[in-house]
């Protein structure tokens, strides 16, 4: 149980904020729940990279081949692309929330009503 | 030479969408004309490799940042550790889709947007976009394919918003970022469920060591259900006539495009990532033939009812975009589930036809589908609304765009002479040895389709010439004519030798994609 602590806390992430997609209707609380489910697969490579007393994966410390004991490089890496990736994911959604309240005076979707009612 | 075009092709539509504030120095004409030979080249490139990959069987690999860039693993280990692009007929055949489709659509909108300050940032996303849909084609790395898909998902949400005078533009562009963000992230979850058994994010090395464990199962759900959501199949459809309505024109076309791309890729990832390994644990293929044929006849029926009550032309376009991805994924579906019947003749006789059916009428979908969103661009131009109700007569004025809407309207509803019917004959054929039902319901929607194409036609084309209606009277570019004519030849010629594009450039995607020859 201990062991899978984080495990349980990626799921809970997910799953918290599929709930919030689903349930939240103002715009800027989804672009809030979306971040967590960012956060939550990040958190997963990150977990799964990890080996307990390794070192960071840096070729000039190290240590002899016959203690070598590194944490993965590649997920990092990832998640380094995944997190920028995320930050223009979340700027363009907050501009494109902010310019939807400057033309529809809401953010909340029931009122938004979706793009029939034009002309 | 030849071993480095791939990564060309990729990276020539990045590179000058990044130059285009250091273009500033040329006139638009020059840009355009700059980047319609840019787009001429990449087209040139994908059409030299047909003969050395489809037409000869083979696969070429690209592995970047190697010393030999064409061998799978170039240091000697038996696993890749490298991102690897791999180039086989379906590949290719994705991204000459992309290609044509691109270069068309660019044309298009060289003569149609205007010609102010922000047309820069168009292009700029516009060759984004571009860069993205082919890497996603070639790549054969689960994660920069996420990267690729990413890339198209932001720059696509941000040519929706492109004209910033509309009312609801940014409230369809929010949408699209927003489905595509969830979709990107359940790729992303998979992708991860993947990488924690396999340590790899090759496609081909995890298909190799497969174990279609539990968690793999739930990797096939939230990946298969991430591409199916980006291609707007029934159940995730909603965000579609919302987006591509809101749209400019030049941008329903490329967001149809990265759709067709989407379900390449759901197509790929079923059988190259998640089908039988070679020591034999895979997906079922009967479960998942029976899954995509149940989205495939929800999508066409919903989508085409939904379409013929639509009194907003663009509406009535994104709802039939959703019915015409219902013929694709019932056909591949059908294909799949007689592949898992373990009846080798009769995949022979009609599985493989009826894959063959739903892999054409994806690029003939991405031909005719195009040629329409950009002709319903000229209507809405012409008189200044998308209502079908208040356009008439538009045949008096402009006798091209008549007669491509005709071509684009009688090929979407499977007409004869035009590319539609030979994709939709395969379909019907096949459909009908497996189950009479399905392929009356095909037909069925097909005969919707047409009446719903015959009201535009009747509504906005035929009657009087009303001037006083027509907002600007502006005639049409050569540019964007020769957008127009190059698609309505192309719809033509596929209709008439379909021998010649199904040998050519289907066929072998379909050996490639199923690896049955």
């Amino acid at each position: 149980m201990l062991a899978n602590i984080l495990y349980i806390t990626v799921l809970f992430l997910f799953l918290l904020s599929l709930m919030a997609i689903i349930y939240k209707r103002n715009l800027i609380k989804l672009v809030i729940a979306l971040n967590i489910a960012e956060s939550s697969v990040n958190l997963f490579f990150i977990v799964l990279a990890y080996k307990p007393e390794s070192m960071a994966p840096i070729f000039t410390l190290a240590p002899a081949i016959e203690d070598l004991r590194m944490v993965l490089p590649a997920p990092q890496a990832l998640i380094l692309t995944n997190i920028v990736i995320g930050f223009a994911t979340t700027a363009l959604m907050l501009v494109l929330a902010v310019m939807t309240y400057g033309k529809n005076q809401t953010l909340d979707v029931r009122r938004l009503k979706g793009v029939e009612e034009h002309d | 030479m030849t071993e480095q075009i791939p990564i060309v092709i990729i990276v020539l539509p990045l590179i000058a969408a990044f130059l285009q504030p250091l273009m500033a120095f040329f006139s638009f004409k020059t840009r355009d004309a700059m980047i319609i030979a840019l787009l001429l080249a990449v087209n040139v490139m994908l059409f030299y490799l047909i003969p050395p990959i489809a037409l000869a069987g083979k696969t070429m690999y690209y592995t970047l940042g190697a010393a030999d860039p064409r061998s799978f693993t170039p240091q000697g280990l038996d696993f890749p550790i490298r991102i690897v692009l791999k180039i086989d007929a379906f590949s290719l055949f994705t991204g000459i889709i992309v290609g044509i489709v691109t270069i068309t659509t660019f044309l298009f909108s060289a003569g149609c947007v205007k010609n102010e300050e922000s047309k820069k940032y168009f292009t700029t996303l516009f060759l984004l976009f571009t860069s993205g849909l082919l890497g996603m084609s070639f790549t054969n790395d689960l994660f920069n394919f996420f990267v690729f898909l990413e890339i198209a998902s932001i720059s696509g949400a941000a040519l929706v918003a492109y004209d910033r005078r509309s009312k609801h533009s940014p409230y369809a562009a929010y949408k699209y970022i927003l489905i595509s963000t969830i979709a990107t992230t359940f790729f992303l979850f998979g992708v991860a469920l993947c990488y924690a058994q396999y340590g790899s994010f090759n496609i081909q090395y995890i298909h190799s060591v497969l174990k279609y464990s539990y968690l793999d199962k739930i990797a096939l759900i939230f990946i298969l259900l991430a591409m199916a959501m980006k291609a707007g199949a029934v159940p995730m459809h909603f965000w579609v006539p919302d987006t591509y309505s809101e749209a400019p024109a030049p941008v329903s076309a490329m967001l149809k495009v990265s759709g067709m791309v989407s379900l390449c890729a759901m197509f790929k990832f079923a059988f190259t990532l998640f089908g039988p390994s070679a020591n034999g644990t895979g997906v079922n293929y009967q479960t998942l033939g029976w899954i995509i044929i149940v989205l495939g006849v929800l999508s066409m029926f919903i989508g085409v009812t939904m379409a013929l009550i639509q009194h907003d032309v663009r509406r009535l376009m994104a709802f039939h975009a959703v019915s015409q991805t219902g013929y694709m994924l019932l056909g591949v579906g059908v294909g799949i589930a007689v592949m898992g019947g373990g009846e080798s003749t009769a995949f022979k006789t009609f599985g493989k036809i009826a894959i063959t059916g739903g892999i054409f009428h994806i690029m003939n979908n991405a031909f005719y589908k195009n040629l329409l969103f950009l002709t319903s661009g000229v209507m809405e131009r012409r008189f200044g609304t998308r209502n079908l109700n208040s356009m008439i007569g538009m045949g008096h004025g402009d006798t091209l765009t008549t007669v491509v809407f005709m071509i684009g309207a009688l090929a979407i509803a499977g007409i004869p002479p035009f590319n539609g019917f030979d994709s939709k004959l395969m379909i019907y054929e096949s459909v009908y040895k497996f189950s009479p039902t399905l392929a009356i319901i095909a037909i069925f929607v097909s005969v919707m389709t047409l009446a719903s194409f015959m009201k535009v036609f009747y509504s906005a084309f035929m009657g009087p010439g009303r001037d006083d209606l027509i907002v600007d009277k502006e005639p049409l570019t050569v540019t964007a004519s020769t957008g127009l004519i190059v698609l309505a030849i192309l719809i033509v010629a596929a209709g008439l030798f379909p021998g010649l594009v199904i040998d050519y450039i289907v066929q072998p995607a379909v050996e490639a994609l199923t690896g049955i020859r």
